[in-house]
């Protein structure tokens, strides 16, 4: 299978890449490539230009600035999340969630950023990245902006983006205390997208939830943000009342149709239970040991 | 000749609407004019008639088509050939030397990893890329390096072992 006829520009500056972009209709930056290589394979795209951000210096990091800021650039593989040894002790959730996206292969090209950029409903980065409250930066011809995640994406495959900006990190703010939580997914086999998945993002001060995210994977038309759910957690314990109450909520803003992977009821009960297990774990690991 | 690819020797100038790459394909200095449209599985297979490297979905799923771009495994379906430009490329037709085979290869043909065959060189390039990070996996390793690679006849079960073997064996165990 053969994409559409397409311009190929492989820019080596930002700032090249921007100018491609904003002079040209129809161009699409080519990250990792790993959904829209398939997508343009099958003609779901078919840009006219694309612009290959590979050859682009120093976009390939991750980790945490002095005050704890987290960020990941524009080129930083899944592969590297999964592989990276400091990545846990800032961030358990997308620690958690690295070895669960995609499978070894598609790792090794797809971007952390790339993924978020796709807006697919499926993507199991976006929803950790609500969990967090996360923000991706764009840089266009005017200059730089700050997109929280929430407002980033607009609908299934679409976000807030202009089509000359490129989005170079996604950043999460620094821990309230001390950052945990964890990401559950159901998937049939390795390589496949979520039937579920949970993302939850905690901070906890003195034994109690400061802050708290929960995203939820592959159960709507994009990624939920299960902000009532998370909002019984703040200031408990983690009591098993309140962790039932959560994942009450977090199943209720599900929304998910039934497929080859499973009935909607199906799914609402796995998201209930995963909400249960994660906060469970983080109950046990966190609260019994302190 | 297709529009898609045309071998040109090495010193040819660019013309407007194909681009002129260079790979280092197993070692050896390789150049093509390609549209950029052209997926690096075809320029290795149709354009350097490396037949080794399959490709069995053309979906990004079955992993047949895994070749190591710089040492790293791709699924050379879902890589544009214009992006290896000026990049190391492994395919499974350089993992023997002249006269020994690599010892991935030596393990498939010593613990049966291989059926038909079709997912042959991917799981090998998969193997190689974990074995030449970590020459002593677990078990669980293994499995875990090879689940982005199909294989539709052994059921995994001897592919594991010829990676286990072929671990020993660059240790110095075997
Ligand atoms: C077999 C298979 C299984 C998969 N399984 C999963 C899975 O389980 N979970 C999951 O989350 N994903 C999965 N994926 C998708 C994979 O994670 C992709 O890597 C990811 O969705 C896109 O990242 P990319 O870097 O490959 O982006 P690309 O494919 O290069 O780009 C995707 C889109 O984002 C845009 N874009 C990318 N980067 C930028 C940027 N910096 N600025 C502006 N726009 C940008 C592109 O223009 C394009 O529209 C799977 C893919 C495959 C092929
Ligand atoms: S042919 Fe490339 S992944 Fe199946
Ligand atoms: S040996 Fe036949 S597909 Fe693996």
């Amino acid at each position: 299978m053969y994409p559409s006829r397409f311009r190929y520009e492989a820019p080596t500056t930002l700032a090249e890449a921007i100018a491609i972009l904003a002079t040209n209709d129809d161009a699409k930056v080519l990250a990792g490539g790993q959904s829209l290589i398939p997508m343009m394979k099958l003609r779901f795209a078919s840009p006219a230009t694309l612009v290959d951000i590979n050859n682009i210096p120093d976009l390939d990091f991750h980790g945490a600035d002095a005050d704890g800021t987290y960020r990941i650039g524009a080129l930083c593989r899944h592969a590297h999340l999964e592989k990276s040894t400091t990545l846990g002790d800032h961030q358990p959730l997308l620690a958690s969630c690295a070895p669960l996206v995609a499978d070894p292969i598609v790792r090794t090209r797809g971007t952390f950023v790339g993924s978020v950029c796709h807006a697919d409903p499926q993507g199991d980065w976006a929803s950790c990245m609500v969990a967090l409250d996360g923000s991706i930066t764009a840089v266009g011809p005017n200059g730089e902006r700050s997109i929280p995640v929430k407002e980033f994406v607009s609908g299934p495959f679409q976000t807030v983006l202009a089509a000359d900006e490129i989005a170079t990190e996604a950043v999460i703010a620094p821990a309230q205390g001390t950052r945990v939580g964890g990401y559950l997914k159901l998937e049939r086999r390795v390589g496949d997208f979520a039937t579920a998945g949970v993302a939850i993002g905690l901070d906890m001060t003195g034994g109690t939830v400061a802050s708290a995210g929960i995203g939820l994977t592959g159960v709507g038309a994009q990624t939920i943000d299960a902000a009532e759910a998370a909002s019984v957690l703040i200031g408990s314990s983690l009591e098993p009342d309140v962790i039932e109450r959560a994942a009450n909520l977090a199943a209720e803003v599900a929304n998910p149709r039934s497929d080859h992977r499973g009935s909607a009821s199906y799914k609402k009960h796995v998201v209930e239970t995963f909400v249960s297990r994660i906060l469970g774990n983080v109950q046990r690991e966190e609260l019994q040991v302190a | 000749m297709t529009s898609l690819f045309e071998e040109v020797p090495v010193s040819t100038d660019d013309n407007i609407s194909t681009t002129r790459v260079e790979v280092n394909v197993n070692g050896e200095r390789r150049a093509a004019q390609i549209e950029p449209r052209l997926l690096l599985a075809h320029l290795l297979r149709n354009g350097f008639k490396l037949t080794g490297t399959h490709t069995g979905c053309d979906t990004t799923n079955c992993g047949a088509c895994t070749v190591l771009l710089d040492g790293e495994p791709v699924k050379s379906c879902t890589v544009f050939a214009v992006q290896a430009n000026g990049h190391d490329v492994t395919t499974v037709e350089g993992l023997a030397s002249s006269e020994q085979l690599h010892p991935v290869q030596e393990g498939f043909k010593d613990e049966h990893g291989l059926q038909c065959g079709f997912c042959t060189p991917g799981m090998m390039l998969s193997a190689v890329a974990l074995l030449n990070e970590n020459d002593d996996p677990t078990e669980d390793e293994v499995r875990w390096a090879l689940s982005g690679n199909l294989c539709r006849c052994t059921g995994y079960q001897n592919i594991v072992k010829a990676v286990l073997w072929a671990g020993a064996k660059m240790r110095g165990d075997a």
